[in-house]
């Protein structure tokens, strides 16, 4: 991996990808015995679940001609073999089995890679294996908790993993590109706090004693059937190093407490986002919408899935245009403003992380 | 991990050299091009023997994080190919040809149980692995086997890093290795690691077997360079190409072939694909298979040789005396 060199986060449009934090590389429901192929931080993988049930990740070639194991089958217990000349792997990536000889060569290995399942998700690690730690998986607790429901999707984006986390980290933008949905003057009218630490940033902002967006208003009308009147609104955006954001979204009858810590007279969702590299200009963007009010309908958690469904089209086709404006102006710089203040630490966060691998190289 | 094992040719500084055991050198090198060292990673160095250029592999022994300080140790075999005399004779500021750091034997972070085991200089492997294994809090068992403390290289650095996990036989003093004890120790989801001289390796492949564990949890890497017995000159006859070639001690067949003219098909040259297997016509003395491809019917078999590594000696003891055959081994074969 080449180092970059850098001068200041401005300068950076797009930013390189760590490799020692765990990334989400599939929803659990994607993975099965049936080995699947996907690129995550620039490496190929083969994912697979063993007959325990166990998800597997590794290289998506063959040691011996590179054919990617991933058009292969799974055979007993663990083992995965190569579609070309019939290899056999473990899931240690170790060779079990070699045609036409009696004896195993010791060489024949393909890497393996950590795998964590948590939160409904696969998370894989692709760096330093000696210092992949369970215990770093981002807190994505609301996915699969009994007092949350909700789903998501994987959004295929073609841009840099780090656009996606401008977007997210600040919502101003909602007004321009959500203007029919969740978009209202209030988003860019209102202040917000920033706050960080070494590997969390969050961005807050309340809107108070305002008319709910049309998103909202349906929102309270499940929790309180024929809901009118004013709303406060709030936004809190956190970032967990390197690409989890979790956004705690909600409103509540005006005036009801809901900023001081009563939300029981409001809605409150959870966006869910894991947004993975899978090389410098494409990433996977994993989401899910979860809510803590009536848990029991799917009516409603179909609704949200497609309402946000929608919602994130309009960022999608925003994303991409972006970084086809970035790649066609390469001598263009980026300008900063005062709301991307979220955006900023997260980059900063994320420099230091590739500096402490030695893939950033500060200019002095 | 052919991913990531492109040989990337390099200079190396020699910064420093002292000798850590009986003919045992440790030799510190300043790569141009540092890359980080995994564990159970070698670099190759190019040497030169008599005139003829050579390559050697050696295992890293200790890297600093970035891969600026590389640490190899090399043994001074007296009947080696002529690789460990040229790395002896190296001097702090001497400039050497070497790879980056290049990984065929990768230790696998997760296992249940570790063994590392190390005979000899085959100590050079294992010490950057449990180095690692130490710093996870992985349950390993450190096994070091040696002839006398005086040639075991890092001894008492290892018995301080590594404390009880550090288990250590010595010929001399009568706690030689019982590899039988050792490989029942292993369970199920036990991985052995190891490094060291071919008769060693060997029992414990045959052990292993035997006791139906995990073949791939068995995990050695072979550099090709030891044998069951010293080698000896002997003679290569190939009546297909009308060649009569002595294979002197600090070469290998291959290599006597390949300067006679032969157009031969090889690949690892370290006894490991296969590919330079030839069919042995006519035998007078024995074949010293040091190769891993052959499983041990077909080296009993002796019908074929991978000759790249492999040779042939007067005797199947070793001993020139026992020798049925007064001159030199001589092996006729056919090449495809």
């Amino acid at each position: 991996m080449t180092a970059v060199s850098t001068q200041s986060s401005t300068t950076n449009k797009v930013l390189g990808y760590p490799l020692n934090v765990w990334y989400v590389a599939a929803w659990d429901k994607e993975v099965t015995r049936k080995p699947m192929s996907r690129k995550i931080a620039g490496r190929q993988l083969a994912l697979y679940r063993t007959e325990d049930g166990k998800a597997v990740a590794l290289a998506d070639a063959c040691w011996h001609r590179l054919a990617p194991l991933s058009m292969g089958k799974t055979l007993e217990k663990d083992q995965i073999q190569c579609p070309y000349h019939g290899i056999v792997y473990n899931s240690a990536g170790r060779c079990v089995s070699m045609p036409a000889q009696e004896t195993i060569n010791p060489s024949a290995t393909v890497p393996s890679f950590p795998v964590v399942e948590r939160h409904r998700y696969v998370w894989v690690w692709l760096g330093d294996p000696t210092k992949a730690d369970p215990q770093l998986v981002p807190d994505m607790h609301q996915l699969d908790s009994n007092e949350w429901a909700g789903d998501g999707e994987t959004i295929y984006a073609p841009c840099n993993y780090q656009l996606v986390l401008d977007n997210l980290m600040d919502l101003t933008h909602e007004e321009f590109i959500h203007a029919s949905s969740i978009g209202q003057d209030e988003l860019s009218e209102s202040d917000f706090v920033v706050t960080h630490d070494d590997d969390t940033v969050t961005v807050a902002r309340w809107m108070f004693n305002i008319d709910a967006p049309p998103f909202w208003r349906k929102n309270m009308r499940d929790k309180f059937p024929g809901f009118e009147g004013k709303v406060d609104r709030w936004q809190i955006i956190t970032f967990r190093s390197p690409s989890v954001i979790n956004i705690d979204v909600g409103v509540a009858k005006a005036g009801t407490g809901a900023f001081e810590g009563d939300r029981s007279q409001g809605v409150n969702g959870f966006v869910m986002n894991a947004i993975t590299p899978e090389n410098d200009k494409s990433c996977h963007y994993f989401w899910a919408f979860m809510r803590n009010y009536r848990l029991d309908s799917q009516l409603i958690t179909t609704q949200l899935r497609e309402g946000v469904h929608g919602v994130f089209g309009e960022d999608e086709a925003m994303l991409t245009a972006q970084q086809a404006a970035i790649d066609a102006n390469p001598d263009y710089e980026f300008y900063s403003l005062n709301i991307d203040a979220g955006g900023m630490w997260v980059r900063r966060l994320i420099e230091r992380q590739l500096e402490s691998e030695g893939r950033l190289v500060p200019v002095a | 991990m052919a991913a990531t094992n492109i040989e990337v040719w390099q200079l190396g500084t020699v910064v420093e050299i002292r000798n850590v055991a009986t003919d045992i050198q440790r030799i510190v090198i300043e790569p141009s091009l540092p890359r980080k060292a995994e564990p159970g990673s070698h670099i190759d160095v190019r040497v030169c023997i008599d005139g003829h250029e050579g390559k050697r592999s050696y295992s890293v022994v200790e890297a600093s994080e970035d891969g600026a300080r590389l640490v190899i140790s090399v043994l001074k075999a007296p009947l080696s190919r002529g690789g460990s005399a040229f790395m002896h004779a190296l001097q702090a500021g001497d400039l050497l040809d070497i790879t980056q750091p290049l990984q065929n034997f990768p230790l696998r972070v997760g296992a249940e149980r570790y063994i590392l085991l190390a005979g000899g200089i085959g100590i050079t492997a294992m010490i950057n692995m449990a180095k690692v294994l130490k710093n996870l809090r992985a349950n390993y068992s450190f096994v070091y086997a040696g002839r006398n403390r005086a040639a075991m290289a890092y001894l008492e650095e290892l018995q301080e890093v590594h404390g009880e996990n550090l288990v250590v036989h010595v010929d001399d003093e009568g706690t030689s290795l019982d590899v039988n004890r050792l490989v029942a120790s292993a369970t199920e989801d036990t991985e052995l690691y190891m490094c060291g001289p071919i008769r060693l390796m060997d029992a414990v492949r045959r052990t292993w077997t035997e006791r139906e564990l995990s073949y791939p949890n068995l995990r050695y890497e072979t550099f090709g360079n030891s044998g069951w017995y010293d080698a000896e000159e002997f003679i290569v006859k190939v009546p297909s190409l009308g060649l009569e070639v002595p294979v002197n001690q600090g070469r290998s067949m291959l290599e006597a072939l390949e300067d006679a003219g032969a157009d031969l098909m090889f690949d690892c040259r370290k006894g490991e694909c296969g590919l330079c297997e030839v069919k042995i016509l006519r035998l007078e003395g024995a074949i010293d298979h040091r190769d891993v491809f052959y499983s041990a019917r077909q080296k009993n078999a002796a019908e074929k040789m991978a000759c790249c590594v492999s040779r042939a000696v007067t005797s199947g003891t070793g001993l020139m005396a026992e020798a049925s055959a007064s001159g030199p081994a001589v092996v006729t074969i056919e090449v495809s």
